[in-house]
């Protein structure tokens, strides 16, 4: 320990041309090998939109020089209903929101401030479904889905999701937070338990609502399993799904054509995220952190 | 006044439940039921016209041991993840520790880590299609410039798996990156400082204090992976599908064909029962032992 601190302590002096010259050393090799990395990682998705708007031949002979062309994606969107598409993806996000907040709001609160005997247990069951994962559940959830007349409807594909473990703890952790004080100055006000809810801890959790969202929006957005399994038409369909089916070999779309339909069906969230990018992390992180 | 006391915490034990019966009937209707109902069907032969379904105990698990798909989807899957677990996170990690560290243009770096955890597996499995694709793909063109023939990535059985496992590294170590990030935010910078006077090396400042540090966030990354590893399958649908012979399917894929391609529904309840198992064993694991051992802070 003293020969630690003696090294550290005589050659203060000594030290400062070394000093400057290692932090600039480091720092090359850091920029290096970070932008190596970032150049790596963002090569294949620039390289598909410059694919995009090339023609085919252009885009396998790497030939830079290439005219740009909409062609592609005037093919890839007379090729599917898109418009359609896009709408049930919508509709689909906007479903799978409204009820996961209804659900785990109501389910949030009670876990975080309401005492009853069974709570405790009742909670490990709710967290034990984060590891049941409705994805491993497809043969069963099919048939409860059918079963109930949901299948091939937006409520089939988004009701499955709705109780989400993971919304349901992050509801208790924010109303956890609200000051006790608060609850029972409204209480005294005459506030009703509803009334307590919508006026004293919505309000302070938009932070966690904001950010479930955002997670919810780009989860579902991207979700294609399960919306295969239910889904056997047009109408309920959405993006990723008819995207599979657009780009599937049998079909025989040329790989610009299909880059297009790519870059089409992710631009609307990319977009968003290129725009809101601070929020986007920062809601990824809250949410991710426990 | 005792009365009121007692009647006010019924009250409160009868709104508790009101509050949570929407999420147990959801969960009830989409997670345990379906548990029960898989585990059921699991026993029982499937029924045709002619054999009416009957019980059969653990007769579909003797038929999976014996299916020589079922050993091959399972070395897959542990392939997979025990590759893209410990690579997407040590890749996390570097992505981190660069995107924190004062580069220039660290907004397009933390960018062109993070992008590609925003589109769809399906999306991002068109684009890496063009890479793959013989003949006229990305990386044969790269490998033509150094003298290297044609590969069929995707339809090689050496090959097709090891495609499949950098499309998910290239997906996810962006969004474990994330949180590596937050965590390293979290560090005081004393500590740094401290570590400087010292003359400690960054080598030794990073082994011994930032990743012990990390070592929280490195376990709710890796049970992520674990999870993905699980779930992940989209790109298969676009990539492979499970193909050249099986090289490259998984076990949630090969549980999908049963159930939807091969109609052999209690087969396909078997393997997912064995998942269920698995999960439920990481869930054990990651609650009992786990978050008790690192919550030390």
């Amino acid at each position: 320990m003293s020969d630690a601190l003696n090294s550290g302590q005589t050659p203060l002096y000594g030290m400062a041309p070394k000093r400057s010259f290692r932090p600039r050393l480091t720092l090359a090799l850091d920029t290096f090998g970070a932008w190596t990395l970032a150049i790596v990682w963002i090569a294949p998705l620039l390289f598909a939109v410059w694919a995009a708007f090339h023609s085919t031949s252009d885009a396998v002979n790497f030939n830079l020089a290439g005219a740009w062309t909409l062609d592609n994606f005037r093919t890839a969107w007379d090729g599917a209903p898109w418009m359609r598409y896009f709408f049930n993806t919508f509709l689909l996000v906007t479903v799978v929101l409204a009820g996961q907040l209804v659900v785990t709001t109501l389910a949030g609160y009670a876990f975080a401030q309401f005492q009853f005997p069974g709570r405790d247990v009742l909670f490990i069951i709710v967290l034990l479904q984060l590891f049941i994962l409705p994805e491993v559940l497809i043969v069963e959830n099919y048939a409860m889905v059918s079963r109930l007349g949901m299948f091939d409807t937006v409520f089939g594909i988004g009701t499955p999701y709705w109780a989400s473990a993971f919304g349901i703890f992050l509801m208790r952790q924010a109303f956890k937070s609200v000051p006790k004080e608060l609850d029972e100055a409204a209480r005294i006000e005459g506030c009703s338990w509803f009334g307590v809810l919508w006026r004293v801890y919505v309000p302070s959790a938009k932070p966690t609502y904001l950010a479930y969202a955002l997670v919810s929006v780009s989860t579902h957005w991207n979700n294609f399993l399960w919306p295969l399994i239910v889904t056997n038409s047009e109408t309920t369909r959405p993006l990723t799904v008819g995207l599979s089916l657009f780009g599937a070999p049998e079909s025989g779309v040329n790989i610009s054509v299909i880059s297009a339909a790519t870059i089409m069906s992710v631009a609307p969230l990319l977009i968003a995220f290129l725009l809101f990018q601070r929020q986007f992390v920062q809601a990824f992180l809250r949410a991710g952190i426990k | 006044m005792n009365d009121l006391a007692r009647y006010e915490r019924r009250r409160r034990i009868m709104y508790g439940w009101m509050l949570l019966s929407p999420a147990l009937i959801l969960l009830s209707l989409f997670a345990f039921i379906p548990s029960a109902m898989t585990f059921w069907s699991s026993l029982f032969s499937r029924g045709t016209r002619r054999n009416p379904s009957e019980f059969v105990g653990t007769g579909n698990y003797d038929l999976l041991f014996a299916d020589p798909t079922f050993s091959k989807v399972v070395v897959n899957n542990l392939i997979y993840a025990g590759v893209t677990i410990p690579v997407s996170i040590i890749i996390a990690l570097a992505m981190a520790l660069w995107a924190n560290s004062k580069i220039p243009a660290r907004g397009f770096v933390r960018t062109a880590f993070f992008t590609p955890t925003i589109l769809p597996m399906i999306a991002a499995a068109n684009i890496w299609l063009f890479f793959y694709t013989p003949g006229l793909g990305v990386l044969d063109q790269i490998g033509a410039l150094f003298g290297f023939g044609s590969v069929n990535w995707l339809g090689r059985p050496e090959t097709a798996l090891w495609a499949v496992i950098i499309v998910t590294i290239w997906k996810e170590a962006g969004f474990f990156m994330i949180f590596y990030l937050a965590a390293l935010q979290t560090i005081p910078p004393d500590l740094k400082e401290a570590a400087d006077i010292e003359g400690t090396s960054r080598w030794t400042y990073t082994r011994r204090i930032v990743l012990p540090l990390l070592m929280p966030t490195t376990i709710f990354v890796a049970v992520n992976a674990l999870i993905n590893s699980v779930k992940l399958i989209d790109h298969l649908f676009i990539l492979t599908k499970g193909g050249p012979s099986d090289a490259s399917k998984l076990v949630l894929y090969y549980i999908w064909e049963l159930a939807f391609s091969y109609f052999d529904r209690p087969q396909a309840a078997a393997l997912t029962v064995m998942v269920l198992a698995v999960l439920g064993v990481t869930a054990a694991i990651k609650f009992i032992i786990l978050d008790r051992r690192t919550h030390y802070q």
